[in-house]
């Protein structure tokens, strides 16, 4: 298809250079030369576009590979485990010398405590620096503020696990009197700054693409900045600042390193944010590396991962439905 | 295409039989397992390796059931365990073919720590077992503070996990309230900033820079039975006659009787040199029967 194309050009400067006498000689090679190069073109065109169109299909193999996998792995476990228990037992303790245990529900709640807790600090600050940067800040301020913010996205998570042992847990152990800070809050803290990044970024970008005249507009109907930013242009934005909240959420919800460090991972249901949590990441972390293969325990850590996997991909489809509903509204 | 997939197999062979026989051509000793052994190891080879340029070692750590995989599945040539092989590794090893040889190259002396504020100063074994099963949830029914306990240990994948439910809970279950920590350095550091904690480390942690032990901890005396004579880990003398409740030997384990060079150095390894550096780096050295121990088993 795309090989024809320099065909049907090659007619018009046929046309054109009978038409024109006098260049007749010295235009033709040149033309020739067009001709070759643009059919090369073309071709690299399509080879191009073929590339990148295996890579697309390629990235739906993978995440299909991926889940078919973690499937066919995960499901012997229930041969032994009914999958009631699994959901809805609290005791997890596979390398028991009395009876091994496989519930995971403590691990379910914690993870989601952890999740839960990042989410509500880093939201609200998160969508606040967004509006800041975009609406109060001056340009200058922005140009730093921004990418040093990015730069944050990228301390890797042990750093920042490290931090929560050496700073958070003995500030938030004298603060609550506890004792020890290596708690579920510790660990939404260090998660709500990793989040924060991309909410921010992203959240920034949505609010920096809406259209100039939706704020004219507005401030031209009377409004007042506040009215404008929080009537007018969250709203317009408000697709892109939840896509960016899902993500935050997405990053906070798969975190190992961080977690793992920081919240002592304590096998017991906790009591409250102030009570030692085990996440499901922080659990096959912790179990893979030793778990003899093809047992019930190994199978039951990638029932863990499978339940991770089915979580993580509500919160994505979740996401994409609202963010249709949005777009849709839009003109 | 049939005779494709015959080249095929006989280049597979080749390779394989050439990788095999690689290790042996190279001298290169694989070592593999317990991460309570990985540093001291990694330091005896060094010194090794030094003074013997003709060998190669190689030590990895990764945990005592890692090791012990690794001999079974023949992928090293000495395993380092911190506790005794289950019964389930034992068959495994014979399915496959594989005999265990034990070495015992240094003792470990597990210490109970607790915060240098806590007044208590000694405890029972069972004691120690039931706080870790968490039968007893405050300090006040062990003499101490009416606070709640806070209990620090390891993660299952290490040998110290193992040893101390095999040893000291009575192969019962932990407490699910028990913190479970990425190694012993991150217990000394709880146990130093939570004044009602409790935590069991290697004796090689206990100690900072000048050799002092670490400010903020106290290292608790263990007796056996309750009245009886408790003991300290820093006791020499307690921990080799197996007075201090709380002690382990390290073992290397090697498939059947050890090759040459893997001989040579477990010898040396327990021979005077090698002990001198297993004193130097914070472990007990071994007493007569476990030394009669591995001269037997190096024949």
């Amino acid at each position: 298809m795309s090989v024809k194309t320099p065909g049907g050009a090659m007619d018009s400067p046929k046309n054109h250079s009978a038409g024109v006498v006098s260049l007749d000689w010295e235009e033709a090679p040149r033309f020739r030369r067009t001709m070759s190069s643009k059919r090369w073109a073309a071709l690299k065109e399509s080879a191009i576009r073929a590339f990148f169109q295996a890579s697309g299909i390629l990235t739906i193999l993978v995440l299909l590979g991926i889940f078919a996998t973690l499937l066919a792995t995960a499901v012997p476990a229930f041969r032994e485990i009914p999958v009631s228990e699994f959901l809805t037992k609290t005791a997890w303790d596979p390398t028991s010398p009395e009876k091994a245990e496989y519930g995971i529900l403590s691990m379910i709640v914690s993870t989601l405590m952890v999740t839960i807790g990042a989410l509500l600090l880093a939201v609200p600050i998160g969508v606040g620096v967004a509006a800041y940067l975009s609406d109060v800040a001056h340009w200058r301020v922005r140009e730093i503020v921004k990418p040093v913010i990015e730069i944050l996205a990228g301390i890797p998570s042990v750093v920042v696990g490290f931090l929560g042992i050496v700073l958070f847990a003995p500030t938030l152990a004298k603060f609550f009197h506890t004792g020890n800070g290596l708690n579920a809050l510790n660990g939404s803290l260090l998660l709500a700054i990793m989040a924060l990044p991309t909410i921010i970024s992203i959240s920034e970008d949505s609010l920096n693409s809406v259209p100039a005249a939706y704020s004219e507009a507005s401030l031209a109907l009377g409004a007042t900045r506040w009215q404008t930013l929080a009537r007018v242009k969250v709203p317009a934005g408000l697709s892109g600042i939840i896509a960016a909240c899902m993500l935050g959420m997405g990053r906070a919800i798969g975190e190992t390193m961080t977690v793992l460090m920081a919240t002592g991972n304590a096998r017991a249901f906790p009591h409250g944010l102030l009570s030692s949590v085990r996440t499901m990441t922080a659990d096959i972390a912790i179990e893979l590396g030793e778990v003899p293969y093809f047992t019930t325990h190994y199978y039951a850590l990638f029932a863990i991962g499978l339940v991770l996997f089915i979580m993580t991909f509500s919160v994505n489809l979740v996401a994409d439905v609202i963010l249709r509903k949005y777009q849709e509204r839009e003109p | 295409m049939k005779k494709a997939l015959i080249t095929a197999l006989v280049v597979t062979g080749f390779v394989s039989a050439f990788a095999a026989a690689a290790p042996s051509q190279k001298k290169m000793i694989q070592i593999k397992g317990s991460d309570t052994l990985v540093n001291l190891v990694q330091i005896l080879s060094e010194e090794y390796m030094a003074k013997n340029p003709g060998t190669a070692i190689a030590v990895l750590g990764g945990g005592s059931g890692t090791g012990i995989t690794g001999l079974i599945n023949q992928t090293c040539d000495i395993a380092d365990h911190s506790r005794e092989w289950k019964q389930s590794e034992i068959e495994q090893a014979r399915e496959q073919g594989v005999k265990p040889r034990f070495f015992i190259v240094a003792v470990d002396g597990v210490s109970i720590i607790v915060n240098e504020k806590n007044p208590i100063a000694k405890m029972t074994m069972a004691e120690v077992g039931a706080l870790y099963r968490g039968e007893i949830k405050s300090w006040d029914a062990v003499g101490g503070p009416n606070t709640p306990v806070s209990l620090y240990g390891r993660q299952s994948n290490s040998g110290t996990y193992v040893f101390m439910q095999e040893h000291v809970l009575g192969n019962k279950n932990y407490s699910p309230d028990m913190k479970e920590m990425n190694g012993n350095a991150q217990i000394v550091e709880g146990v130093i900033q939570d004044e009602a904690g409790i935590g069991y480390v290697g004796v090689g942690y206990l100690f900072d820079r000048e050799g002092k032990i670490r400010k903020g901890l106290k290292i608790l005396d263990i007796s056996k039975t309750a009245g009886g004579p408790a003991f300290s880990p820093l006791d020499k003398a307690a921990v080799d006659s197996g007075e201090y409740p709380v002690s382990r030997p390290l073992f290397q384990a090697t498939n059947g009787k050890p090759g040459p060079q893997t001989a040579a150095f477990i010898a040396w390894e327990t021979g005077p040199e090698g002990q001198a550096i297993v004193a130097r780096e914070g472990f007990f050295t071994i007493g007569a029967p476990a030394k009669a121990q591995n001269e037997k088993n190096m024949k």
